[in-house]
């Protein structure tokens, strides 16, 4: 690799880097706005013009508390449960395309940190990783209420891993590969895959929500039963590295459907657009390319906000029922899905060539 | 049993539509209903910078007033303190001294009066029962929050009205 | 670079390995295990063998050893260590060491295939040649196996299903 790729890649990571924490810092800004709009109040409005420094003011609130550290608790995991769960959270936004490629002084340059033929496979090991954090956390605090937590947190994960990897399944027949960039490129317009696998978003669309701990699906910090769940414990900034993950990982799910289902960074009548703009193929394609970053944040945006807005409607599941959901519902459902989009395959080969 | 009413909804455990049990559906219906709220009207109000308008015969704090000369008409009967529901109202009686007659309208005077504002209820039968008009509750003023349980016990410092030197209400 | 990283990567492979088996906590062995199965998805990827690496990592380290710290969560660790018998610590010892010494003398008459440079195809890990590979030429041993995971599941479900009459908790 050149050293001037080098150079723009570690700028491009550095930057990516600091957007996943930057808008993890406002989702609980918005989380705090959407539950009061939705209760018919206006939220934290105090901390700067309409409240926007609030993030700041929680984690310097968070920095002050008292960092409690359990007394039988096994040190080393306590303190290292947080960590690896924002870790891990941070880790799968690398192979993410935030747009096509820019073209700076005839260099071709993609807006997608790192390029690998497994894109897909990457980000489902890191998700399926995610659960650590939580299980060591929650079993090093020596709690029964946090080792609760984080058993239930550990076989929500596996349940719902098993029927998000089959609904991804049907969009790797469709593709044909694994790449996340060449998912995204087959969607160019308005081609994208939504409109053949509205069944298998649906199923990824639960298995998101129970992979990030996210209400209907939050049993793991159930505070109703559980008291705080696997992060009972835990105090200061190491809890609010764990919400913090949990805001990361929103992000994360909500890149991978805008990229998977909904086109990534693809809308409507860009080539139109882009020839209706200027003759010059190199301003023509860096136009559309940026305004194909703001269109994939705007699907991430609403994504979150739709996170937040399930949140705020709709109570929790019984673990029961959720295991039920995951098992005997969703996983048949999946399936029943990849034989359909196999069928649909075979019959556009039989019929369309 | 006849029921007493016909407003009573009648349930009948049916079978649940294909519809009822994809789930969808009905989650779809709670959505709107929470987006239609999130356009909605705020409720909130800023507390500090508005205020919630108060009912004409709001109860809030109380004060102990004085008469026209400026001196305290309490004079320590104690019956403001049987009459509480509460018993948030505890004093202390005192005899007048020469020279204080323009402090105190009558001999006997309150040396100490306090009100705890935690007990209290805000019923206003310690208005009801004084029988020289010297308490009420103001319609404009509340006890606002403090950190400390004593704060809240108000003394006369507090509580009675300060002399009206020169406004002319 | 890709010598030094290569003996980097084995020697963490062998210290984390033999720290499963060092240390006393069985929950830090876990861990020890996951990173231990990191660092052969390591190799892998050294080995352009990217598919692997991450069916590696999502297999084993997302879903086998989540089971795995989920199982052990729930032993319940005393405080008194399980105390091993001498002789079956002596029994261990020379089991391995023989193990060990047969696996050396086996591997010692191995011959290793080196690759030729002219003929070496980089891009035999990549998914695709994999997906032709096993669906092509180990097409039968490929679907038996599939077959035998079949019959396990069905044999787990028939484990796991409640029998008539049978009470839980
Ligand atoms: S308002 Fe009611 S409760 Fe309060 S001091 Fe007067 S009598 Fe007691
Ligand atoms: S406030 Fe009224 S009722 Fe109470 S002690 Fe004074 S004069 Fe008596």
């Amino acid at each position: 690799m050149e050293s001037v790729d080098l150079i723009y890649k570690t700028i491009y990571i550095l930057v990516i880097f600091g957007i996943t924490l930057l808008i993890a810092t406002y989702s609980t800004y918005a989380e705090r706005k959407v539950a009061a709009f939705i209760q018919d109040r206006i939220g934290p409005n105090r901390a700067g013009p309409f409240g926007l420094l609030q993030p700041l003011a929680d984690a310097g609130k968070m920095f002050f508390k008292e960092e409690f550290i359990p007394a039988k608790s096994n040190k080393a995991l306590f303190i290292l449960g947080p960590g690896v769960a924002m870790l891990i959270a941070c880790m799968s936004s690398a192979v993410i395309p935030f747009g096509d490629m820019l073209i700076i002084g005839g260099r071709e340059v993609y807006l997608q940190a790192i390029e690998v033929n497994i894109g897909l496979l990457y980000v489902f090991g890191v998700v399926s990783l995610g659960v650590y954090g939580v299980m060591i956390g929650g079993w090093a605090s020596n709690n029964k209420f946090s080792l609760l937590g984080a058993i239930r947190a550990a076989s929500q994960n596996i349940s719902y891993e098993l029927a998000m990897g089959l609904s991804i399944i049907a969009i790797l027949m469709m593709t044909g590969s694994l790449s996340l960039r060449e998912i995204a490129a087959q969607q160019a317009g308005f081609n994208w895959n939504i409109w053949y696998q509205p069944l298998g978003f649906i199923i990824f669309l639960v298995c998101a929500f129970a992979e990030t701990n996210r209400t209907p699906f939050d049993l793991p910090e159930c505070e109703a039963e559980l008291v705080g769940g696997y992060h009972t414990e835990y105090s200061s900034m190491k809890l609010g590295l764990f919400l913090f993950a949990e805001y990361i990982n929103i992000f994360v799910a909500s890149a991978v459907m805008a990229t998977l289902y909904f086109g990534a960074y693809n809308f409507p009548f860009m080539h139109e657009l882009g020839a209706l703009i200027s003759d010059d193929p190199v301003i023509a394609n860096n136009v559309i390319t940026i305004l194909g970053v703001v269109v994939m944040f705007a699907k991430i945006f609403f994504f979150i906000f739709f996170f937040m807005w399930v949140r705020w409607t709709l109570p929790r599941f019984r673990f029961d029922q959720l295991m039920k959901l995951g098992w005997q519902i969703l996983i048949p459902l999946a399936i029943l899905n990849i034989i359909l989009t196999g069928g649909g395959i075979l019959l556009k080969d039989h019929f369309f060539n | 049993m006849e029921p007493l009413t016909n407003r009573s909804k009648k349930l009948a455990k049916k079978e649940m539509t294909f519809a009822e049990k994809a789930y969808l559906p009905a989650i779809a219906q709670g959505l709107g209903i929470t987006l239609k709220h999130f356009f909605k009207k705020k409720s909130t109000i800023q507390y500090p910078e508005e205020t919630r308008q108060r009912s004409d015969v709001w109860r809030g704090l109380h004060v102990l007033k004085r008469d026209e000369e400026g001196r305290e008409r309490c004079t320590a009967c104690g019956l403001c303190a049987v009459a509480c529901p509460a018993e948030a109202i505890t004093m202390v009686a005192g005899e007048r001294k020469v020279g204080e007659e323009h402090l105190y309208r009558e001999e006997k005077y309150a040396v100490t009066y306090e009100v705890n504002m935690l007990r209290c209820i805000f019923c206003g039968m310690c208005e009801e029962a004084c029988p020289k008009a010297a308490i009420f509750l103001q319609d404009d003023k509340i006890a606002p929050a403090r950190y400390e349980r004593d704060e809240f016990i108000y003394g006369k410092d507090r509580l009675v009205e300060p002399l009206k030197t020169t406004e002319t209400k | 670079m890709t010598d030094s990283l290569f003996f980097f990567l084995a020697s963490l492979t062998l210290l984390c390995a033999l720290m499963v088996v060092i240390s006393k906590n069985p929950v830090h062995s876990v861990l020890f295990l996951i990173l231990t199965f990191f660092t052969i998805s390591g190799h892998y990827i050294l080995l352009n063998a990217q598919f692997l690496a991450a069916v590696n990592i999502i297999v084993y380290a997302g879903a086998i050893m989540v089971l795995f710290l989920f199982v052990i969560m729930f032993l319940n660790q005393s405080q008194e260590r399980v105390r091993t018998a001498t002789i079956s610590k002596f029994a261990g010892v020379t089991a391995g060491g023989l193990l060990f010494i047969v696996l050396v003398a086996a591997l010692r008459d191995a011959s290793v295939q080196t690759y030729d440079p002219e003929t070496f195809d980089s891009q035999i890990g990549m998914v695709e040649n994999l997906g032709k590979v096993l669906f092509g030429d180990y097409l039968l041993p490929f679907e038996l196996a599939s077959v035998l995971f079949l019959v396990a599941m069905v044999g787990a479900v028939m484990l796991g299903k409640k029998e008539e009459g049978e009470k839980h908790f």
